[in-house]
């Protein structure tokens, strides 16, 4: 749809796929969309403020922050905060604190089938510096080298309110225009995937999920 | 040739009215499920929010013709049925196109969004779309049976093929409405809306837990933007039907909406109620109870109306 044109950029070599894997998987990289009629954009960013759908992932202990979040006490709700099941359609990704290599395999997948514009949200200390878990064998420590983050919500574990506040928090990045990180992703494609495949040993699946 | 450009501009307020309705309601809806879970719950306007925000969003994927089809046929089964049904009884602005024989057609419409989406959504290449659709397709036919056995008795009783007839032989009092005139024939009806309107005990179809919400798995940005919409206009639709067939229409849009209102806070009380139902269950509750009752509407209405 609204996209540039991908055609001079060369093509993802996907050489952690086999066939048939090889033939169900798109070669083209991401790109930069500028936004049409910018004049339109700051009603638009409105809108995208105004309904926050959070992915229902959650990739860390600090997920169990986002359940009371959901209930009558905290009701997150009524600040247009609902939940999404699927990435296609959900537009903010908490992660929830540590991300273990494993785990990070599946928030790149995830995160990169979200579409664009998307926020990311990094929840607890783990995911600003590694935490407690900062020389652990199996988590990565900064979460900001493998996708863009808009926004951190620091503690261990931050309380319900913490999250709300950082949630009306992103909501005013949001309608200032400030958080482009799908842009970034793209703009930095080669930067991040060689972060993703420094620490994802075994690479079995595309270099780009559409 | 300017009378049909009238009628077409008469069409698009008409669904113009239904989308905003169906959209507001399902704000209300949400309002008053948050109430009943002892929460504020989200604005009444979130709807028109939601669907400009998929509308604004930069990129899309797209998995073929068929998946640009899918939320298009969707959205002309819902503007299809909407516009064959009467929404105002005598008014030239939301009384639509209607000839004898519309039920049929108004039944056949209901279905034909569905099937587009089962297109669709198949070539998604998403297994819980298909999963989804399987369910969805399999209840489908299930709570079609009640219903369509209830617009069998009302078609013995009013002696018609026309919603527009059959708006009109209620007019003129309480007493005249088919809910009072035939209430089993409004009774399966009212089971099988349950069922139609997708909430808990029946929303197994876009179970949001165990297959991430069904058929539109796959769906993104603009597409589910329309399917939002869609979703607005077609309950809108559904609720004017059922008003028009069981509750004696309506004649001015304040009348619509008290009336629509009431007929969606059934299916919302049972959904706050009670927990949802496997496929298999839900599948054989229709195919009983309700199936029975409709049976009954239609040979009660063979004697009792069809005597002479």
């Amino acid at each position: 749809m609204r996209s540039a044109n991908r055609k001079d950029l060369p093509e993802l070599p996907n050489e952690g796929l086999t066939y048939p894997d090889t033939e169900y998987f798109c070669k083209t990289r991401p790109v930069p969309v500028e936004p049409h009629f910018k004049a339109m954009e700051q009603v638009r960013n409105w809108a995208r403020a105004n309904s926050l759908s959070i992915q229902a992932f959650g990739t860390g202990c600090g997920a169990v922050e986002l359940r009371p979040l959901m209930t009558a006490r905290y009701d997150a709700y009524r600040y247009s905060v609902t939940g999404s099941a699927t990435p296609r359609q959900s537009c903010v990704f908490v992660i929830g604190g540590y991300a273990s290599v494993k785990t990070l395999k599946r928030i790149i997948v995830s995160y990169e089938q979200m579409q664009n514009p998307k926020f990311v949200v990094g929840l607890g200390s783990c995911t600003v510096n590694g935490g407690m878990y900062w020389d652990s064998y199996n988590t990565i420590n900064r979460i900001d080298h493998y996708i863009p983050v808009d926004l951190y919500i620091s503690g261990c574990m931050p309380r319900p309110e913490a999250l709300l506040a950082g949630f009306i928090k992103l909501k005013e990045l949001i309608k200032a225009g400030k958080c482009e990180g799908a842009n970034k992703y793209a703009e930095n494609f080669d930067w991040y995937k060689a972060n993703q495949k420094k620490v994802i040993k075994n690479w079995n699946m595309p270099d780009y999920n559409w | 040739m300017s009378e049909w450009l009238v009628r077409g501009g008469y069409a698009v307020v008409a669904v113009t009215v239904a989308a905003v309705y169906g959209l507001l309601l399902g704000g209300i809806i949400a309002r008053t499920l948050a109430r009943s879970q002892g929460r504020i719950g989200v604005p009444v306007w979130q709807g028109f929010i939601d669907v400009f925000k998929f509308a604004a969003k930069r990129t899309g994927i797209s998995h073929g013709v068929m998946f640009y089809l899918g939320p298009v046929f969707r959205i002309t089964g819902g503007i299809g049925t909407l516009l064959f049904i009467p929404m105002l009884y005598d008014s030239e602005v939301f009384g639509n196109f209607h000839f004898a024989g519309d039920i049929i057609l108004v039944i056949y419409f209901m279905l034909f969004g569905a099937l587009g989406m089962a297109l669709g959504a198949s070539e998604g290449g998403h297994p819980y779309s298909v999963i989804g659709v399987g369910r969805g397709l399999a209840q489908f036919a299930a709570f079609e049976v009640p219903f369509a056995l209830a617009a069998i008795s009302l078609v013995i009783q009013y002696g018609t093929l026309s919603v527009y007839e059959i708006v009109g032989a209620q007019q003129g009092g309480i007493a005249n409405w088919t809910l009072i005139t035939n209430p089993l024939a409004t009774v399966a009806a009212m089971l099988s809306l349950l069922g139609s309107t997708g909430y808990s005990p029946f929303d197994v179809v876009g179970s949001p837990q165990e297959i991430p919400i069904g058929p539109r798995t796959e769906f993104q940005s603009d597409f589910i933007g329309l399917m939002q919409l869609n979703r607005a206009i077609f309950a809108a639709a559904k609720l004017v039907l059922y008003m028009d067939l069981f509750f004696g229409g309506a004649t001015n849009l304040i009348e619509l909406m008290v009336k629509t209102w009431a007929i969606y806070m059934v299916p919302i009380f049972v959904a706050a109620s009670f927990p949802r139902y496997r496929i298999d269950q839900s599948i054989r509750f229709f195919l009983r109870v309700p199936t029975l009752i409709g049976i009954a509407a239609v040979i009660l209405a063979d004697f009792h109306f069809n005597a002479s």
